[in-house]
């Protein structure tokens, strides 16, 4: 099976969920047009990043009834799509969260686990962090969402393979630092883990990052799609706010997974035991 | 030997987005910056320039009785070159009444005098030309302190603030800032003869290594003496960026309420933008 993704590196108001709704819903309609069978934006691409204050304002509790997801469900219909957002769950705890949406369904929300809190990042103070990383069904095939930080905790995508991942969606706002290589130096390192997950792990491996700023910080786009050979399928341009669509073609997962058994030979008893052994030690 | 280059296409790439996006998003598409005819200004307005377009920018030369008239001829030369709006607005007239009350006025307070002087001249041109203020210091200014509080230092939005000075030298050579710019002693200009370099007692090429081992890499003193660097320069700048951190701080405000500006109500300042 052939599948047409879409990777909307797109630039968000920042805490302004109307304008940034109609900006999704636009796109969408793009997408759509471009026959895209699946549309990814990126971390709290609802919202924008640096929320601080603002993330009870901005908050959702994600159903059918909440005016922003009864929006982007009935879009949904026409393109699977992941969006990124703050959760509120029942207790009034505040979440960066991604929600895949599938025809007129909210077929699976990720949390983000590893909320960075370092340098220029303070995630902890406002937000709190998920605890599972669960690969879920779509019409594609079984898929396994990371949102930014998540994804520099090689646990995070190896859970996410042994619970069943073929398709790794990555959202991100990852600010650009390091101007001394021919390009910024945080998107040369995660362009190099991309890559190397989708050959460790010989599944499909998405990226889609926002661009734009905020305040002084700055995100760099380029979004990716990695196929199990680890070969670049597509590259979005950097800076620029653009869909980059990319084909996937399924097939290759079987191809790539009987000419090289990683996921076949993998022992995760082993792991699970020796965790079990070292944790207990500690 | 410290590299400090960078690649300029890359950060002139980015400092021109991050002026044009910093500057549309409040509503504004104008720029206003005091030209020194010192490199870190006409960086700045060179930015500013290509960010918004020549006709969206002001270049405001802002001389005194004793500013050496080369820094006019060189702020000339770069409003030629870029083809920017430019006024010529000078402060004796402006700030001498208040200097001759003390005829023992030091020239450090003379120098501040002049650098809030041209700060107030810059936020006025501003709102007459509506546009914001673009800042024009480096970040080895910053961290060292050598800047005027609420003079040079004020502005609305700053391009170059991450820059240290020698980097400041490679992005002025990739934006075709006239030769005499990016070759003369930099000098604060506030009297005659002072040169940056002689008032703080090193070079620039010097402590931009050092700072960038000390705050870039996060080195800790005995290990940029390992690294060759005198224990004497270390600890001296190393106290330097210490005393000044006011300069880089907004005034702390005493806590009463539940809730103060600056410690726990925070928003970014794009907040809905």
């Amino acid at each position: 099976m052939k599948i047409k993704i879409a990777l909307a590196q797109l630039n968000s108001r920042l805490g302004d969920l109307t304008a940034n709704l109609e900006h999704h819903l636009a796109i969408a309609s793009e997408a759509c047009q471009k026959s895209a069978d699946l549309l990814v934006f990126p971390e709290l691409s609802l919202t924008g990043y640096s929320l601080q204050d603002l993330v009870p304002q901005v908050a959702i509790r994600p159903s059918k009834k909440d005016p922003t997801f009864k929006q982007l469900l009935q879009a949904s219909l026409e393109i699977d799509m992941v969006v990124g957002f703050v959760e509120e769950d029942a207790r009034h705890r505040f979440y960066i969260s991604a929600a895949y949406l599938s025809k007129g369904e909210i077929v699976h929300i990720h949390r983000k686990v590893h909320l960075p809190t370092y340098g220029i990042f303070d995630e902890k103070r406002f937000l709190a962090a998920g605890d599972t990383f669960r690969a879920f069904d779509t019409r594609f095939g079984r898929v396994g969402m990371l949102i930014c930080e998540d994804f520099w905790h090689v646990s995070s995508p190896y859970l996410l393979w042994q619970d069943g991942a073929d398709i790794f969606l990555l959202q991100s706002a990852s600010p650009g630092r390091g101007v001394t290589d021919e390009n910024i130096g945080s998107a040369n390192w995660v362009e190099t883990i991309n890559r190397s997950y989708a050959g460790l792990f010989t599944a499909f491996f998405a990226h889609s990052n926002r661009v734009g700023f905020e305040d002084g910080l700055y995100f760099w786009g380029g979004a990716t799609l990695f196929d199990p050979d680890g070969k670049l399928i597509t590259k979005g341009p950097y800076d620029q706010e653009v869909i980059t669509y990319a084909e996937m073609d399924l097939n290759q997962l079987r191809r790539t997974r009987t000419r090289l058994p990683l996921l076949r030979d993998e022992r995760p008893e082993i792991v699970l035991h020796e965790l079990g052994r070292i944790l207990k030690h500690d | 030997m410290i590299d400090l280059s960078i690649n300029c296409e890359l950060v002139r790439n980015i400092l021109v987005r991050f002026i044009h996006s910093e500057i549309t998003r409040t509503g504004y598409k104008r720029a206003v910056i005091n030209l020194s005819g010192g490199i870190d200004s006409a960086v700045s307005c060179a930015l500013a320039s290509e960010a918004l377009g020549p006709d969206n920018v002001l270049a405001i030369r802002i001389p005194y009785k004793t500013s050496s008239p080369g820094s006019l001829e060189h702020a000339q030369l770069l409003i030629d070159q870029l083809k920017i709006h430019s006024i010529t607005i000078p402060i004796s007239d402006m700030v001498d009444p208040l200097i001759v009350r003390f005829p023992e006025m030091s020239k450090t307070r003379k120098g501040n005098i002049m650098a809030r002087a041209r700060m107030i001249i810059a936020y006025d041109q501003s709102e007459e030309f509506h546009g914001l203020v673009v800042g024009t210091g480096n970040k080895t200014e910053i961290l060292l302190g050598y800047t005027t509080l609420y003079g040079d230092s004020a502005c609305a939005l700053n391009p170059i603030g991450d820059l240290f000075k020698t980097q400041v030298r490679q992005l002025a050579t990739e934006l075709k800032i006239p030769r005499e710019i990016i070759d003369k002693p930099p000098s604060a200009d506030l009297w005659q003869g002072q040169t940056d370099e002689a008032e703080l007692g090193f070079t620039y090429d010097k402590v931009d290594q050092l700072l960038y081992l000390l705050i870039d890499q996060r080195y800790q003193i005995s290990e940029c003496v390992q690294e060759g660097f005198d224990e004497k320069f270390v600890n001296l700048v190393a106290n330097r960026v210490q005393r000044f951190q006011f300069k880089r701080s907004l005034p702390p405000i005493a806590k009463i309420s539940s809730r103060t500006v600056g410690s726990d109500y925070l928003y970014f300042r794009d907040w809905g933008t």
